[in-house]
């Protein structure tokens, strides 16, 4: 330590800090427990955790910024040198901003609606007494400029909603480094925010940190992202550090069990590896068989919709658009959300749809569903049209052979349904059964999907987003289906959770021979589960192949952009 | 690695320390809680709640059984008696007699009765028009919801007890003389068919938002008809904000009957009601003598709104938790 020079101090030191929420007169839950770390000016590190790791609790520590209950327990928080977790309330507004700046991880909720975006950096300007009037209008637009934003004079004075999600976070960004923070605090700054984006953005904070020198804390749940824009990687585990260091020994080293988790499992990761590639090679391989026994069995038996063929979902030139109110009230726009889908799904195999937010891919899910008439085009379900259908009955054989599974697991049970309710509905709907049956069906549908049958008389508030998802492929399995639509199935799940869900998916593929369309946002996802993937953007298809095609050998500028965004994908894994 | 600097060398917890779990592990032993059993919970726990049902359970004892709590029928062919008039309490007569000679506690006892039948039958008969007229056109949407949304507009821009006052007197001039339950139920249905909107409105708007969740679409993908689904997923989701509502409402439609009982239109002078009692006591109250005749009737239709709206509070709060914070 003698021989570190004095400009190497570092920029901000956390000893052993402990951070507790009130939750009731004597309680106290332990958000943060015992947590150390150290940056250095101008140097970036990274946080990684699931959610309720503690990871934003302790950034918000550091900033003062703690919710309603929570408070500093015991240790201390030194920014150049000076403990500021006991400093009074004064010093740290006058700190925070100034010398902190905070990039918040919702753009769309951050930024006040009724407030003009240059207003608002005015204010962020002003209130640190970096510049006023004038001088501060002329700041704004320089710092929207920097923010990579264009045409930033007349951005200034537009409104938040007049900004996509990644304009919000780039003048989030600009708020932040408005009075040049020497720590800039960077909340989950891009989950809201699509691949292509994300890396922009993350690109842009990259550049603009490192020439004017500031320090970045960098909180993520993805270890991929994590490892790529930071020199040093902090791990936490339910309110502990279990692992930190410099961030290529630990992606190729881990040592604690957790972050060998984390790292075998995170999907920009683990899509790199072979090995994910051969299991999946296999799984295939054991569901085509399954399936074409199925198929066999369907051709010869009357009471299944369709002929037993082997593209068992065909879509064709699917296009559905939808009326839009215009600028006046007697104008109509049309709106193409889906133009000229076709793909075909194998029996046994999976095909992935994906695309960015507003590329369509869930409106082709819905329409594959029968929930939403295309506009033109046909879905053509085991040779049988589903537009020709005639009578409930037929429709029902399709709703039995073809289930979803949605995105929201928070959404997608009824609230008021028991878990056992919401698993014997789709058999008390098809009339299948006895009570005694459906509740046998019921048992083994929750062993399938590994719940304990305890959970059969409980309500889906008292379950976690992962368990709900299970008890939401369950009751899709209920009925026996050849074909699961799963609508960004695993999206909204900690890296963990999602990397055992997929697990399960696969597991149930092989062994019941199941046919899955898997929309999804994510490209690592996609490499780990599907086997064809169609690339869809503003509501075309603009590449359509198989994985390792597209993964290998891309043959369109969207599909390689989306490739180049997985963040992590670069770095060199050991094992 | 020799770019380390100090503060920042590898560090790995010891794994006792930092014991893993298993992922997303089931909690085996919770008790399972449904969102009715929860909000049940939460207004155990409300005094609030316990002030509320005290005062509801003794007003449903009293309309039950007015002969617990005093020995004199107002309804008795002898009940008032002019030698009486305005006799100090008594033993048997805690408040003493009114103008005409009638016990003031007994005639109060009785009146509960007509207050909460137009009360209760009322507030059912409300909840049910807005309830259906609600689910529809926030379901079915487009016409229908124009058509519904402008009655019901329509409906909710008539003063609710100007409206009553003219139906009422239309229809005491065509009928007279309809007995005690013939005259509750005009009363009933006048108050009913100009306060549905208020029910409607919250109706649609909570089945619009619950018609776009996701297992409504879940629902639709396995089968369900679309009645189906708005029997057994929308309205039942939907149901809290009315539920509160009705409770309130409650207390409003055991005032409005007063009102107009008090302006003569609501029940009439042969049944005994806390409105009419009012009413036959407005005469005193410019005198300023033997008020306790205006007191006692009105203490119980204070007490009763006020047992109906803590109810309906308290229900609101146990229902939707999140409210009570801001």
């Amino acid at each position: 330590m003698t021989t570190q020079p004095v400009n190497d101090a570092p920029l901000l030191e956390v000893k052993d800090l402990k951070v507790g929420f009130r939750t009731g007169k004597k309680a106290v839950l332990t958000a943060v427990d015992g947590a150390s770390l150290s940056i250095y000016p101008g140097q970036t590190i990274a946080i990684v955790g699931e959610s309720g790791s503690g990871k934003s609790t302790l950034a918000h520590a550091v900033i003062d910024l703690l919710p309603g209950s929570g408070h500093v327990i015991s240790g201390e928080i030194l920014f150049e040198g000076r403990d500021i977790s006991r400093a009074d309330r004064k010093a740290v507004l006058a700190l925070r901003g100034s010398s902190i700046g905070l990039v918040p991880q919702d753009p769309m909720s951050n930024l006040n609606p009724l407030w003009k975006v240059g207003r608002q950096i005015k204010e962020a300007l002003v209130a640190n007494g970096v510049a006023t009037g004038d001088a501060a209008d002329k700041r704004v637009v320089e710092l929207l400029e920097e923010a990579g934003l264009p045409d930033a004079e007349t951005r200034a004075r537009q409104y938040p909603h007049e900004f996509s999600g990644g304009m919000r976070q780039r003048a989030l960004i600009a708020m932040g480094l408005a009075s040049r923070p020497k720590l800039l605090i960077a909340d989950e700054p891009t989950s809201a925010l699509d691949v292509t984006v994300q890396k922009q953005i993350l690109d842009h904070l990259d550049t603009l940190t490192d020439t004017l020198g500031v320090a970045v804390m960098l909180i993520t749940h993805d270890l991929g992202l994590a490892a790529e824009r930071a020199d040093h990687l902090v791990v936490m585990y339910r309110g502990k550090i279990v692992e930190s260091g410099p961030a290529r020994e630990i992606l190729q080293d881990p040592q604690h069990p957790y972050t060998k988790r984390l790292v075998s499992n995170a999907p920009s990761l683990a899509s790199q590896r072979l090995s994910s590639v051969r299991a999946r090679a296999e799984v295939r391989e054991q569901a085509v068989q399954t399936a074409s026994e199925i198929a066999a069995e369907v051709a010869e038996s009357s009471s299944a919709l369709g002929e037993g063929r082997d593209d068992i979902l065909v879509a064709e030139n699917l296009t559905k658009i939808f009326t839009l109110r215009g600028s006046k009230p007697w104008e109509k726009i049309d709106f193409a959300a889906v133009e000229d889908v076709s793909f075909r799904l194998r029996r046994g195999t999976i095909t992935a749809i994906v695309g960015e937010s507003g590329s369509g891919k869930s409106t082709v899910a819905r329409m594959v569903l029968d929930l939403l008439p295309p506009t033109s085009g046909n879905v053509i379900f085991d040779g049988k049209n589903v537009r020709d259908l005639k009578g409930r009955g037929e429709h029902l054989r399709l709703r039995r052979q073809m289930q979803p599974v949605f995105q929201n697991p928070y959404a997608s049970l009824d609230p008021l349904y028991s878990i056992y309710q919401s698993i014997e509905e789709p058999l008390r709907t098809h009339e299948i059964g006895t009570k005694k049956e459906r509740e046998a069906k019921v048992r083994d549908l929750l062993d399938k999907v590994s719940l304990p049958t305890t959970v059969m008389s409980r309500f889906p508030t008292e379950l976690s987003g992962g368990q709900r998802q299970r008890v939401a492929i369950a009751r899709a399995l209920a009925l026996d289906p050849e074909v699961v639509i799963c609508d960004e199935a695993v999206s909204a799940l900690d890296v963990l959770v999602q990397a055992q869900i997929l697990e399960l998916l696969n597991d149930l593929q092989a062994e019941l021979g199941l046919s899955y369309l898997f929309i999804t946002h994510d490209l690592a996802v996609v490499r780990q589960i599907a086997d064809d993937v169609l690339v869809m953007q503003n509501g075309k298809v603009v590449e359509a192949a198989s994985v390792s095609e597209v993964f290998d050998n891309p043959g369109q500028e969207y599909t390689r952009r989306l490739l180049d965004a997985i963040p992590g994908a670069s770095i060199p894994l050991g094992g | 690695m020799s770019e380390t600097r100090p503060g920042q060398e590898r560090f790995v917890a010891p794994l006792d320390e930092t014991p893993l779990r298993a992922i997303d592990a089931v909690d085996v032993d919770a008790v399972p809680e449904s969102q009715w059993r929860e909000a049940w919970k939460r207004l155990r726990r409300s005094p609030l709640f316990w002030l509320s049902s005290v005062i509801i359970l003794v007003l449903a004892v009293m309309v039950a059984f007015p002969g617990l709590f005093t020995d004199v029928d107002p309804y008795a062919r002898n009940a008032n008696n002019l030698s009486n008039q305005f006799a100090p309490p008594s033993e048997g007569h805690p408040f003493g007699y009114n103008f005409q000679g009638g016990d003031i506690w007994a005639r109060t006892v009785y009146g509960a009765r007509a207050s909460v039948a137009v009360g209760v039958l009322a507030t059912i008969a409300t909840v049910l028009l807005g309830m259906i007229s609600g689910a529809v056109a926030g379901f079915y949407g487009g016409i229908t919801d124009t058509l519904v949304s402008r009655l019901s507009d329509i409906f909710f821009s008539i003063p609710l007890l100007l409206a009553c006052i003219v139906v009422i007197s239309v229809i005491n001039n065509i009928f007279p003389n309809r007995g005690f339950w013939g005259s509750v139920s005009v009363v009933v249905l006048a108050l009913a068919v100009f306060a549905w909107p208020q029910i409607t409105r919250q109706m649609r708007g909570a089945v619009l938002e619950v018609k776009n969740l996701e297992f409504v679409d879940a629902a639709t993908a396995i089968g369900a008809s679309k009645l189906t689904n708005l029997r057994r997923h929308i309205v039942p989701n939907a149901l809290s904000p009315v539920i509160v509502s009705a409770t309130i409402m409650l207390g409003v439609f055991i005032v409005s009957e007063s009102a107009l009982s008090f302006l003569g239109l609501g029940l009439p002078q042969n049944i005994v009601s806390w409105g009419n009692d009012l009413s036959d006591a407005q005469t005193l109250v410019r005198s300023g003598q033997h008020l306790v005749v205006m007191w006692v009737p009105a203490t119980a239709l204070a007490v009763t709104v006020l047992g109906f709206v803590l109810l309906g509070e308290a229900v609101r709060e146990a229902l939707d938790p999140k409210a009570r914070k801001s």
